[in-house]
């Protein structure tokens, strides 16, 4: 690759990535949704190019989507997992990351319990980086594909009303989606017991209705959390019978939506704690569209950062911006 | 010293001398004489025979900066930082005296361990070194440590920094058993469980990062207890790097009671708010965390009007491969003596603070918090003396950090205001050359 050519492009989250970027991504995502529908599943597009799924956490869905996107694309992709890889041995992860980096990968996927670890390795090594999840940060390429679906389903996402109901402190699937569904223009409530929804949430600029009926009211969408069965232990709620009495979306409440409202859920779900099989298998479930777009998904995000000069991205969110030293606080200190 | 090997006099002369002991401010020669100050008179009528002459004109001179909450790390951690380095950084930074916390390794509970930090501290050679006792021992918030061993060895008061004392008995008895050697307790207030995995202030950039939050009742709610005890024992209370708006809100009112209780802030929390760590910067990861901009413009406030006594750095060096982690993994703290004098400056500069302010904050007001006999140009006095230029620019270069740690959020900052000399007991122990 000549020299200077370009800056690498990350896809670490989805705030600040502009609406023009995002659409791009997912009409490429929508172009190469056939590759997949084709008897012979491949594109040359990615040949030569190696990919390495860094996988510190337990993931299904996600690890072997990316895998299936890389090889559809001929990518050459590579799995690692905490177990069995340095990182048992106590290896850091900014020198797991050098090491991967000096075989020369086109990019690395990763998936890390802590908040930031995408963006550490995007910080130290010189390949593109893309988040598989990280904390409860973000988990973009999820959001891509939930954005995917519903505009498959709804055309536009500006003027949809999507609510998000669970466990939204924790979440970096509700995170990604707040911040992407936001910059294309869509209303975003949220729902889930205050101890799981603080109020500093309002100012991402989503509304907050801690009762589960109201929040699904008019609702073009609904996208269901997961919710973790640990959270009970730590006082979040009293016990998953009671957060399943005020939060399962029930098809009793799915009747306050609008009439071709449609589901989302990220899975692995809870069937009769935050969905009842009834919704979950039912008429207005989306999720088995979401796995199949999570595929798609990946292999334009793959492309669209792997490929020189690949087009349209111009968003500068996309290219890393160099560290620079911390502002300081504005004149008068505090305004 | 003994009489024999006496140094010549030193005069520092032309400079703005401001001693906020006395409310003295003028400008004046100040001579010094067998390491204390022997005289301050008008300019030029000070004669000295074979006098080192310092000249000051243009710059200020004041009492050796005090910063008593510094983390020295020796012994135990010495890849972060030695006595040795640590007081290095600290003359650097015009500080003359620092107060040592004990959470070292063996930690600072027991007579031998601060016997020790004294001894190392007098072969560095460099700044006064006061160290600080454990409440507890080895920190563990359990069993009171033996205050009079430590005291008897050289400690000043006693703090369990680093962790907060959950055992409200614990903290009651320290407070009452430290009136026997007229002691300050300490404390670093952070409730254990509603701070458990918090890593940066509960608000909207921890919201927005999706890291766990320390929400400001974690720190106010251990205030309002130690206040309460404090009000109940009598006993001298002293809160460390406060950094919530409702904290000071309750040492304004336990001040206005007549309560034995003072209070610190630490420059990062004067400077910075929680929007600092966006992107991940672990150098802007501490304990207590950054908080909002309204809580920096309240402490700003409780500076200036005296609420908050002091300005102490909590100095706290970690090894860059302790901040090159995610995160939720770094280790809490930065490093603080050489920047403490030109952020102060910043907040006079910016009208928020009066210069003589600032230096009490920074020389008398510890010395009376930790009842030592520094902080002060009066004649007679060991002569802990900073000369600085208040107008000279300069970039931080953290690489450049005379602290074996180099982790500061500040890096590339460029700041105004210098120390050209620090003198130790009479003796320079650093001048700058730059």
């Amino acid at each position: 690759m000549a020299e200077g050519e370009r800056q690498r492009r990350h896809l670490l989250g989805l705030n600040g990535v502009s609406a023009a970027d995002l659409i791009v991504l997912l009409d490429t995502a929508e172009a190469l949704a056939e590759v997949s529908r084709r008897e012979v599943k491949k594109l040359p597009t990615l040949r030569g190019k190696t990919v390495i799924n860094l996988f510190m956490e337990n993931s299904t869905r996600t690890r072997i989507s990316f895998e299936i996107a890389a090889k559809r694309l001929s990518a050459d992709s590579i799995n690692v997992s905490a177990a069995g890889s340095s990182i048992s041995k106590g290896e850091t992860l900014a020198d797991t990351a050098r090491n991967l980096a000096a075989m020369s990968p086109d990019a690395i996927v990763i998936r890390h319990p802590s908040a930031g670890a995408a963006r550490l390795l995007a910080d130290i090594v010189d390949c593109s980086i893309i988040n598989a999840g990280d904390g409860w940060h973000e988990h973009p390429t999820q959001a891509l594909l939930d954005i995917l679906t519903i505009r498959q389903y709804k055309r536009e996402i500006a003027g949809l009303t999507v609510t998000i109901v669970g466990d939204i402190l924790h979440s970096r699937v509700a995170r990604s989606n707040v911040f992407g569904l936001l910059t294309l223009g869509a209303r975003v409530r949220v729902s889930g017991p205050p101890t799981l929804l603080p109020p500093e949430f309002a100012a991402l600029g989503v509304e907050i209705e801690y009762d589960l009926a109201a929040a699904v009211a008019d609702s073009d969408v609904v996208m269901m959390l997961r919710i973790q069965r640990e959270r009970q232990g730590e006082n979040f709620f009293p016990s998953l019978d009671e957060y399943a009495h005020y939060y399962c979306l029930t098809e009793e409440i799915l009747a306050e939506a609008k009439p071709d409202v449609i589901i989302l859920h990220p899975g692995p779900m809870n069937r009769g704690i935050e969905i009842s099989s009834g919704v979950a298998d039912g008429p207005y479930s989306v999720m088995m569209n979401q796995v199949a777009n999570g595929v798609a998904m990946r292999m334009a995000v793959l492309y669209q950062l792997i490929v020189p000069g690949a087009d349209g991205i111009r968003g500068s969110k996309l290219a890393h911006p160099p560290k620079k030293s911390l502002p300081r606080l504005d004149a008068g200190g505090a305004a | 010293m003994s009489a024999g090997a006496t140094r010549p006099p030193t005069v520092i002369r032309g400079g703005r001398v401001l001693d906020p002991s006395r409310g003295f401010d003028e400008t004046a020669d100040v001579l010094i004489e067998d390491g204390r100050i022997a005289a301050i008179d008008k300019p030029g009528l000070i004669q000295a025979e074979a006098a080192d002459v310092i000249d000051a004109a243009g710059k200020i001179v004041a009492p050796g900066l005090i910063d008593m909450h510094v983390h020295l790390r020796e012994p135990g951690y010495e890849y972060k930082e030695t006595i040795a380095s640590g007081c290095m950084s600290a003359v650097v930074g015009g500080v003359t005296s620092v107060a040592c916390m004990a959470n070292t390794n063996p930690v600072n509970d027991s007579g031998a361990v601060t016997s020790f930090i004294r001894e190392r501290a007098a072969t560095a050679g460099l700044a006064n070194v006061f160290p600080i006792g454990a409440v507890s021992l080895g920190l563990q918030g359990e069993k009171l440590a033996e205050f009079g061993e430590m005291f008897e060895a050289g400690i000043v008061a006693v703090s369990d920094d680093g962790f907060s004392i959950m055992n409200s008995h614990l903290m009651r008895c320290a407070l009452e058993y430290a009136k026997l050697f007229a002691i300050p307790v300490i404390v670093h207030e952070e409730d254990n469980c509603l701070c458990a995995n918090g890593v940066v202030n509960e608000g909207v950039t921890a919201i927005q990062l999706g890291l766990p939050g320390m929400p400001a009742a974690g720190e106010s709610a251990m205030v309002a207890r130690d206040i309460e005890l404090a009000r109940a024992t009598r006993g001298r209370l002293h809160i460390a790097h406060l950094s919530v708006a409702e904290s000071l809100e309750m040492v304004r009112r336990a001040k206005d009671e007549g309560l034995n209780v003072t209070a610190e802030v630490s420059p990062h929390h004067l400077m910075l708010d929680e929007r600092a760590v966006i992107g991940y910067n672990t150098n802007a990861k501490m304990k207590p965390p950054l908080r909002t901009a309204k809580d920096v413009a309240a402490l700003r406030e409780g500076l200036a009007d005296g609420t908050i006594d002091t300005i102490a750095t909590d100095h706290a060096p970690h090894h860059r491969d302790e901040k090159t982690v995610q995160f939720d993994a770094a280790a809490f703290g930065i490093v603080g003596l050489e920047t403490l004098l030109p952020l102060c400056l910043e907040l006079v500069q910016r009208g928020e603070l009066k210069l003589e302010r600032m230096i009490e904050a920074l020389t008398v007001a510890p010395a009376r918090n930790l009842n030592i006999d520094r902080g002060t140009l009066a004649i007679g006095a060991v002569a802990d003396v900073v000369v600085f230029d208040p107008r000279k620019s300069w970039t931080l270069r953290a690489t450049e950090l005379a602290s074996k740690s180099h982790n500061t959020p500040f890096d590339g900052w460029d700041l105004q205001g210098k120390v050209t000399h620090t003198l130790v007991g009479g003796r320079q122990v650093w001048e700058d050359e730059s």
